[in-house]
């Protein structure tokens, strides 16, 4: 249930942006939510909509670009997509990989209405 | 707030970068802003802070997590017992309700501060924040952080610490890694804790659940341990002993896994 906390701080950030823009409402919230993140998309979804009641983004649309996991092998280099819990060289099958993508839990861009 | 110091860039977003804070239009006329910040932006700042302020005093802060009932209070009595005349120590009790915990610690003679979080699940770096302003940190050797019972949300929240330590007792099952990732994955210190009852469970494999640490390419290491048989304390010790010594030196520490966003901002 953390993405409620996860929501807030979006929403103080969108807040944030939208005085900084003169912005009189936001219409759309893009972010990137890798795998190995610790939040579920669908979470975030259903804690956007409660949320976002009477901030500027009550109306905004949010959109949610679920990454991949992608690892890079430490051993012999290869890189490739894995599950979240089975983070092995797809080449080689070593554990010793480094996490290139899927950690990520970013606000992305947010579209607004300036007058 | 960090608008120019690139907190959030990770190897894998560092080419969006050149594009923070573009104020584009849309084909509707709409204003487009390229944010790129972390979520949890407001926490990783804060944490930051809070590691600043445990370097200044030269406090080595761990982070436990595991889920209810693993022994993580139980493991603090005994580490208290062991070590109170070689480290001083203090400790930040998580639990959505009562003093319980926090009154165990202070009856061994070791301050302790209580955050409940009512319903929440995790602490956060500004519930850590809170408690120190009730601690004294001069003098102090080790804190410890017992983090809200629970797998899944406090691995997502850097509280400022240098450590993290995950407690899995045997008979939760060896595969409670694989099952949660993320947790396990963040470990610098995996307990396997009340190991005297591996003699009565026959499903629990030590070096199974190794396994599965490791395929969440995850060097940490893995001691199994049980707070009614003292020796299989000791490695846990030494291994504290060798934090507390890292930290005296003034060797960097954070945790495994750690937002890229605080790392650049404490530099």
């Amino acid at each position: 249930m953390h993405e409620l906390s996860v929501c807030q701080g979006l929403l103080r950030e969108v807040a944030r942006m939208a005085a900084e823009h003169d912005a009189v409402a936001v219409d759309r919230i893009v972010l990137q939510v890798g795998g190995l993140s610790g939040v579920e998309p669908p979470l975030l979804e259903r804690a956007f909509e409660v949320a976002r009641a009477g901030t500027l983004a009550e109306a905004a649309e949010l959109e949610i670009r679920a990454g991949p996991v992608v690892v890079l092998c430490r051993e012999c280099g290869s890189r490739g997509e894995v599950p979240v819990n089975r983070l092995l060289c797809p080449g080689c099958g070593d554990w010793r990989v480094e996490v290139v993508e899927g950690e990520e839990l970013l606000l992305l861009t947010i579209d607004m209405e300036t007058v | 707030m960090c608008d120019t110091c690139g907190c959030s860039i990770t190897p894998a977003n560092a080419h969006l970068v050149q594009a923070r804070g573009k104020l584009e239009r849309t084909s509707e006329g709409k204003a487009s802003v390229e944010v790129l910040a972390s979520l949890l932006h407001e926490n990783d700042h804060q944490a930051a802070h809070n590691r600043e302020h445990f370097d200044r005093h030269g406090v080595l802060a761990l982070n436990l997590m595991s889920s209810p009932g693993s022994g993580k209070t139980s493991l603090l009595e005994a580490t208290i017992d062991a070590l109170g005349g070689e480290y001083s120590m203090a400790v930040i009790e998580g639990d959505l309700e009562t003093e319980n915990d926090a009154e165990r610690i202070r009856a061994r003679g070791v301050p302790a501060v209580q955050i409940t979080t009512g319903q929440a699940c995790h602490l956060d770096a500004h519930m850590v924040h809170d408690a120190l302003h009730a601690l004294e940190l001069d003098g102090v050797d080790l804190l410890f952080i017992e983090n809200v019972g629970n797998l899944v949300c406090p691995a997502s929240f850097d509280l400022g610490h240098h450590a993290n330590v995950a407690l899995l007792s045997v008979t939760e099952g060896d595969d409670k890694p694989a099952k949660y990732p993320v947790m396990f994955r963040a470990a610098d210190l995996v307990l396997l804790s009340k190991s005297d009852f591996l003699d009565v469970i026959d499903d629990f494999d030590p070096a199974r659940a190794e396994r599965h640490v490791r395929e969440l390419a995850n060097p940490a290491p893995v001691q199994a341990l049980s707070v009614r048989r003292p020796d299989s304390l000791q490695a846990w010790f030494d291994w504290l002993r060798a934090a507390v010594a890292a930290r005296r030196s003034g060797t960097a520490m954070a945790p495994r896994i750690q937002p890229d966003g605080a790392a650049l901002h404490a530099g």
